[in-house]
């Protein structure tokens, strides 16, 4: 591969959330600059850029990462997932995201695409996990509105394969 | 808070990357996950003219054992190395060590010789490297060497690698028969950078503590057959050695306290693993 | 609508699921920076000072103007001609502007605007901006601000102190003579701020056909700031148009403290004739947004010797930062009412002091105030207890405000609308299984562990009385413009198809609002929730608004959710009258339900809600005369209960007051000395609960902001002002292994002030989490002074003792007292092979000393031994150019020196000064130094950790150099190496 000029914008596709996306990069954009404003997935958000609080977490070629750490010329031609693909094109919500709402596991919705993602990989990865390791594995996310215990009870909600929301009076 | 902008090489080859990097200079970076340069390059603390990112060199996403270490090779996630079903036994501290490293979401993309290339005094991976006493490779246009972990990592950030150089692999020691191993850290978060953390190796009364974040790089003591307050005076030696320093997470007693208390602890349960 | 027989399903008090939620969970949430923008709109960056105090000698944008993509610069003086500075609380001599002006007051400051076709080429024309400051002394700790011979922040006021004032309630002289004891404690409550996800958005668009400005930002309100930047724009408040999007990322309060930059990008955008975006970036919103004000309390409880608490006495002392920004110093007054907390307490005195410092203007932060208040009552009532010999508990049981005593007007005049606190307090002991809890505490204390139960109880008062901060007037100022109540709004329409949609005057921030109004309409209406549509973008211009609009103070569910359901009310109303005229009722007797409008007596006679709506569009004149065409009506709520001060000074300072009671266990690490949360019990009496599933997630999320407060979160300062949390790697948010899982327990006194019964419930456990984990490690430790947060270093110099001494033969350093002074020092030594006198000839020669400093491009001589260099420094592949001043002085040849200097670069500044020794030795010489050094600006703020070895390493280079130059390798031993391994010691 030719050296990338910092001075020009480069074509770069990606196959986002299984369909070809296509957008002119220079080297120095981020990745998730280029989903939110060459292409106009905006559903994964910026947090803080330096690669700690997770709301930019995306899926490159199925693996959970930050998206503020990479330039989007390091994903040409590779396979990005986003919060936008997960189900299908139905407006149904998978058993995920009905659980996320379930447990009232998002507030201000900021930090939930990144942390959905971060799940679905991990889920995939570890299907049966304790609730140590989905703490664990969430602790790459900073949420300030939910105190995470939502999410924690719609992650082992969803491992136990829907089991019934607890009522928040019995708590 | 955005890069200030830099020409790009996706590297097939070792070959090409290290062309990239002599033809670079001294403004040319080695990027492969980019956990930390990506960070450092948001916030323009670092600007690189060029960077050469090697995480597609298929040649180098290996993980080996032979030779008497476990080979890594400079494209290798920490994650992969972390879920590799022979950590455990091929390389018991790495196992321990490991969990500790950034975050499920960073593992996925920061790799191993990464994190030793970045020479943080506070990374899990160069202590172990240390502890061990590991080996880097390095590679450059006109040849390449191995280096101690020792000879390698210089100071804060800092390293013998040459600018034209990259990582191309680091060989972490089997376990001999005998050892035993223990890794404890004390972060203010889960996944932060350790403010201390200790790895001990324990053979036949034989005893070998690496110490990170507290002096400017990883470094390692050896004793033979220390108990009790014996133990406890050369932990407190060893405490006063590194200094340690104020930052905002700790002050520089509360690390060595930690070098005294941690390290004990994880000898001992090195001694009972 | 296709319900079949009507019924009467309610939803008000159901856990109903969020309507918010799919499109947020399928990333299609309205966000301010989602929203589609004008083409050819242009990005601002902001360069900000890198000095906690200093004047701005000169600024030149020359070159950052000619940087490609640049469109703009903008300085203070474009600032000071177009605009006016913002107006404030009190009327004070000093001066805010949204670009500094003449001088800078905190790290983080802004100080120029570029303006550029995107944020990347913005951010690099930063680079070329030169600004040149001279420091000035700076004020940091509230208490030294507040001394006669402080610097003076704004040398107009003439003082930081800004405000004093005193208040008395009752006899407190009195109750204090006659009381048995007086129990007193200092606590300093630190800086933090919750930090929303999101940061500030503005894009902002002048319109010169009418000059009128158009706004989209994520403002949060009060909508008391709006005057504030219209008058800063001087424009009237109808041409000032502020739009606010349908979703925000948190808010917490923070989000009021956008207002200066709305007034920055409104001007930009006049200048250029394009519109202007800017986005806050996470170092910004750290080191510049806003943080709560840090206060120091002295209190002081006159007490009886059974513990029952008579007066309190406070004497506060708030930090408000740089600048007193509106509706700023509300976090001291705005719990005045509750400054008794939860107690019998009739006689009170209080002496409120506001202080200016070089620090980051303090603003709205959920809790506003109280968690400050709360830390310093309970932990009283905590230490009345160890010093009385009593449970905790009791202390706090025996002072409760006994049940039936509701309404009770405390002793600074709040009106506490209902409770029954002493059953709270027994629930919470038996549900939460407090006997459990001892039991494990006493376990864990019988095998030496270090284990501690601490308790806390708190009034959480809910929507503001605006007339709150005229408290800080006197009786007297305030006859004048006498201010008290709080507006709500809420348009209810029905569309010709029978379509419900709602606006109003909130601006959520993630609570879930447009869910608990969509329940109260659909009760009212016969409707089910997600048959309302409820959009809360909001439009000044549009729709209808007043002073109290917003989101804070906990006031939604007793103020916007009450005009929502006067609104809905006055919609039925409508449709009963038009669905009695078919039905053959009177309107007294129809029900609404199942989509239907039904005779009470006789379901089966209805009219469908699609119809009776329809009839008011489709046929207005069908209607009966009384009756106006179409179905949109505003519901206005004002309660009356909230009035301005009295001329005594009381003040019911919020509407409704829940009750909350916490109590913890803690385990400490002998080792480690890291906290861990073992247990918490948080009860809570919010009143009736309008959904609660909301509810939970409100308790939930301050939960975990309050486990922030107490282990993590702080805004550090160095003592030259230099700030060092600019990351989310220095400023700690609790994550997921951090927070524990709260049991919560309930109970419900409706409020009898508000038509729904609910009391505000977002901000409780920010108030009680810190104080009542405070109160265990106390109770662990048996230590009295207790600082949050309770970093591990903090507790290990309160479990660890005297540190184990060095080896024999060893001195320990000197020792720095916590958190005094973040200077960096160092000392060491270099061996170098040559006579003092080359040593010193090197030293004062210009040339070889350009050789020896780091990375010199260049060094020019200024005066005698006084010289500036250009560098590059850096560590590693950090690097950064700077501008070097570096003078010898303090000659005594060849022996030392002083060598002192500074840098400059868009990396930050740094000021230092070091002594130098040259001793003869072995034929050579033996260079000793030591140092300090004061680093500020962005290294500073996002690269502490660093900073100690770094400097090191760049001083060790410097005598490295020096050795070189003199003619040989230098010999890397540090004096004590070298002693210890003559003494066959160490390695
Ligand atoms: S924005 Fe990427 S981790 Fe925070
Ligand atoms: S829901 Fe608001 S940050 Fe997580």
């Amino acid at each position: 591969m030719p050296r990338l000029s910092r001075e020009a914008r480069h074509p770069v596709t990606i196959i986002l959330n299984g369909k070809r996306a296509s957008g002119y990069a220079e080297p120095r954009l981020l990745l998730v600059d280029f989903l939110r404003r060459e292409i106009g997935a905006t559903g994964s958000h910026v947090g803080c850029e330096h690669g700690v609080c997770g709301a930019c977490t995306v899926r490159v070629d199925g693996k959970a990462v930050r998206s503020c750490l990479m330039y989007a010329v390091q994903a040409d031609g590779r396979r990005v997932d986003t919060v936008e693909g997960l189900g299908d094109d139905s407006s149904d919500l998978t058993a995920l995201q009905s659980a996320f709402r379930r447990e009232h596991a998002l507030q201000c919705g900021y930090c939930t695409p990144g942390v959905l993602m971060s799940i679905s990989d991990f889920l995939e990865r570890n299907p049966k996990p304790t609730e140590t390791e989905i703490r664990e594995m969430l602790s790459g996310h900073i949420c300030r509105c939910t105190g995470y215990a939502g999410m924690v009870r719609a992650v082992l909600d969803v491992v136990s394969n829907g089991g019934a929301a607890e009522s928040p009076k019995s708590e | 808070m955005k890069p200030k902008g830099f020409d790009y090489l996706r590297a097939a080859s070792v070959e090409e990357a290290v062309d990239g990097l002599k033809e670079g200079g001294e403004e040319a970076r080695i990027v492969a996950g980019g956990q930390s340069l990506g960070a450092m390059m948001n916030m323009r603390l670092v600007e690189p003219e060029l960077l050469v990112d090697i995480a597609g060199i298929a040649d180098l996403d290996y993980l080996r054992a032979e030779n008497g270490a476990l080979e890594v090779g400079a494209a290798l996630t920490q994650a992969e190395l972390l879920e590799w079903s022979g950590l455990a036994e091929q390389a018991p501290l790495l196992h321990l060590a490991m969990p500790h490293v950034g975050h499920f979401q960073t593992r996925n993309r920061g790799t191993v010789c990464g994190s030793i290339a970045h020479a943080d005094p506070s990374s899990e991976l160069p202590l172990s490297l240390a502890v061990l006493g590991g080996e880097v490779k390095l590679r450059s246009a006109s040849g390449q060497r191995t280096l101690a972990a020792s000879e390698f990592q210089l100071g804060m950030l800092s390293t013998a690698r040459r600018p034209d150089e990259m990582v191309t692999a680091v060989r972490f020691p089997n376990p001999r028969p005998g050892q035993s191993f223990a890794f404890r850290e004390v972060a203010r978060r889960h996944g932060d950078f350790a403010i201390v953390a200790a790895a001990a190796v324990v053979s036949d009364g034989h005893v070998r503590l690496g110490i990170g974040g507290v002096a400017d790089r990883p470094t390692v003591r050896d004793w033979e057959a220390l108990e009790g307050s014996a133990l406890d005076d050369a932990l407190n030696e060893f405490a006063w050695d590194l200094g340690g320093h104020d930052d905002i997470h700790a002050t520089a007693r509360y690390r060595r306290e930690l070098v005294r208390r941690i390290g004990r602890r994880a000898i001992e349960e090195a001694r009972h693993a | 609508m296709t319900q079949g027989h009507p019924q009467s399903e309610k939803f008000v008090g159901q856990p109903v699921e969020r309507l918010e939620d799919a499109a947020l969970l399928m990333g299609r949430g309205r966000y301010a920076d989602d929203l589609p923008i004008r083409v050819g709109t242009l990005h601002g960056a902001i360069l900000r000072s890198p000095h906690a105090h200093a004047e701005i000698v000169s600024i030149d944008t020359s070159e950052a103007e000619a940087r490609p993509g640049v469109v703009a610069v903008l300085t203070g003086d474009e600032i000071k001609e177009l605009t006016d500075p913002f107006i404030m609380v009190l009327k004070l001599p000093l001066q805010h502007w949204s670009l500094a002006v003449e001088r800078v007051r905190f790290v983080g400051e802004s100080v120029v605007l570029v303006v550029a076709e995107d944020r990347y080429q913005a951010e690099d024309a930063l680079e070329y901006i030169k600004v040149e400051y001279k420091p000035l002394p700076v004020a940091v700790d509230p208490r030294d601000a507040a001394k006669e011979d402080a610097p003076l922040i704004h040398p107009a006021a003439g003082t930081n102190v800004v405000s004093v004032r005193n208040f008395n309630y009752g006899e407190p002289d009195k109750a204090f003579a006659e009381a048995d004891h007086t129990v007193e404690l200092t606590i300093e409550f630190p800086r933090n701020s919750q930090t929303p996800m999101e940061g500030y958005v503005v894009v902002a668009d002048y319109l010169p056909g009418n000059n009128t400005y158009d706004v989209l930002a994520n403002f949060q309100g009060p909508y008391t700031v709006h005057p504030v930047m219209a008058r800063s724009l001087r424009v009237s408040g109808s041409a000032l148009r502020i739009r606010t999007p349908q979703d925000s990322g948190g808010g917490f309060g923070v989000k009021q403290a956008i207002f200066p930059y709305v007034t920055l990008m409104s001007t930009a955008s006049k200048i250029v004739g394009r519109p202007v975006k800017w986005v806050e970036d996470r170092l910004e919103h750290l080191s510049a947004a806003v943080a709560a004000p840090n206060r120091v309390i002295h209190l002081e409880a006159a007490v009886t010797k059974d513990g029952k608490v008579t007066a309190f006495r406070f004497d506060q002392l708030d930090d408000y930062g740089a600048y007193l920004r509106a509706p700023m110093p509300g976090p001291l007054y705005r719990p005045h009412g509750c400054l008794t907390g939860p107690y019998f307490i009739p006689n009170l005195s209080v002496t409120n002091r506001l202080v200016l410092t070089n620090k980051t203007p303090s603003g709205m932060v959920r809790g506003f105030g109280c968690p400050q208040m709360y830390f310093a009552i309970e932990r009283v009532m905590q230490c009345i207890a160890v010093e009385l010999d009593l449970d905790p508990l009791d202390v706090i049981s025996r002072n409760l405000i006994p049940a039936g005593s509701f309404p009770y007007r405390s002793a600074a005049g709040a009106i506490y609308d209902s409770g029954d606190y002493p059953k709270a307090l027994e629930i919470a002991v038996e549900e939460g299984d407090l006997k459990e809890l001892k039991e494990r505490r006493d376990k864990a204390r019988a095998e030496g562990r270090l284990y501690g139960i601490g308790y806390c109880a708190v009034i959480e008062p809910g929507q503001s009385n605006m007339g709150y901060l005229s408290t800080i007037l006197t009786a007297e100022e305030r006859r004048k413009n006498p201010k008290g109540g709080s507006v709500s709004q809420v348009t209810v329409n029905v569309e010709p198809l029978g379509g419900v949609s709602v606006t109003a005057d909130c601006m959520p921030q993630g609570q879930g609002q447009g869910t608990a109004l969509a329940q109260i309409v659909a009760d009212e209406l016969g409707l089910k929730p997600d048959q309302i549509r409820v959009n809360l973008e909001h439009d000044t211009q549009k729709d209808a608004w007043s002073i109290a609009s917003g989101n804070y103070s906990s006031r939604f569910v007793s103020s916007t959710a009450i005009a929502a359901h006067r609104a809905a009310q006055k919609v039925r109303a409508k449709l009963a009258t038009i669905a009695a005229q078919s039905l053959n009722v009177s309107e007294e007797k129809v029900s609404f339900g199942g989509g239907q409008i039904f005779a009470t007596e006789n379901p089966d006679n209805a009219i469908k809600f699609h119809r009776a709506a329809g009839a008011a569009h489709w046929h207005p004149g069908s209607l009966p005369t009384e009756l106006e065409a179409g179905v949109r009506e505003i519901g206005v709520w004002a309660p009356p209960e909230l009035d301005s001060p009295s001329d005594s000074d009381r003040i019911n300072t919020s509407l409704t007051y829940g009750f909350k009671i916490d109590y913890c266990g803690i385990e400490i690490d002998p080792d480690t000395a890291e906290v861990r949360i073992d247990k918490y019990v948080t009860m809570h009496d919010t009143g009736k609960m309008i959904n609660p599933l909301l509810v939970r997630g409100q308790i939930e999320g301050s939960f975990g902001w309050g486990v922030g407060i107490a282990l993590y979160e702080e805004f550090v300062y160095a003592e030259d002002g230099s700030f060092l949390s600019g990351t989310f790697a220095d400023y700690l948010c609790p994550t997921a292994c951090e927070v524990p899982k709260p049991v919560i327990l309930h109970m419900e006194t409706p409020s009898p002030f508000t038509p729904l019964g609910a009391k505000g419930i977002g901000e409780g456990n920010c108030m009680t989490v810190p104080v009542c984990v405070a109160n265990a490690v106390s109770d662990a430790l048996d230590v009295r002074d207790v600082r949050v947060p309770l970093t591990p270093a903090r507790v290990s110099a309160m479990i660890h003792g005297e540190e184990a001494a060095p080896p024999a033969g060893r001195a320990a350093p000197a020792a720095k007292a916590e958190g005094a002074g973040r200077a960096l020092a160092g000392e060491g030594t270099t061996l170098v092979p040559a006579a003092p006198e080359e040593v010193w000839k090197t030293l004062l020669d210009a040339e070889k000393l350009a050789a020896v400093i780091p990375g010199c491009h260049r060094l020019d001589v200024v005066g005698d031994n006084d010289y500036r260099a250009e560098v590059t420094l850096g560590v590693g592949p950090v690097k950064g150019r700077f501008q070097a001043s570096v003078r010898l002085a303090e000659l005594d040849a060849p022996r030392s020196a002083t060598l002192s200097g500074g840098l400059d670069g868009p990396l930050g500044s740094s000021r230092g000064s070091g002594r130098v020794r040259l001793e003869a030795r072995d034929g050579g010489t033996e260079v000793s130094y030591t140092y300090t050094v004061e680093v500020t600006g962005k290294v500073a703020a996002v690269g502490g950790r660093m900073l100690d070895g770094a400097t090191r390493m760049l001083v060790r280079q410097f005598f490295e150099r020096l050795a070189a130059q003199v003619g040989g390798p230098p010999v890397h031993e540090s004096w004590w190496t070298r002693l210890l391994r003559a003494l066959g010691i160490g390695q």
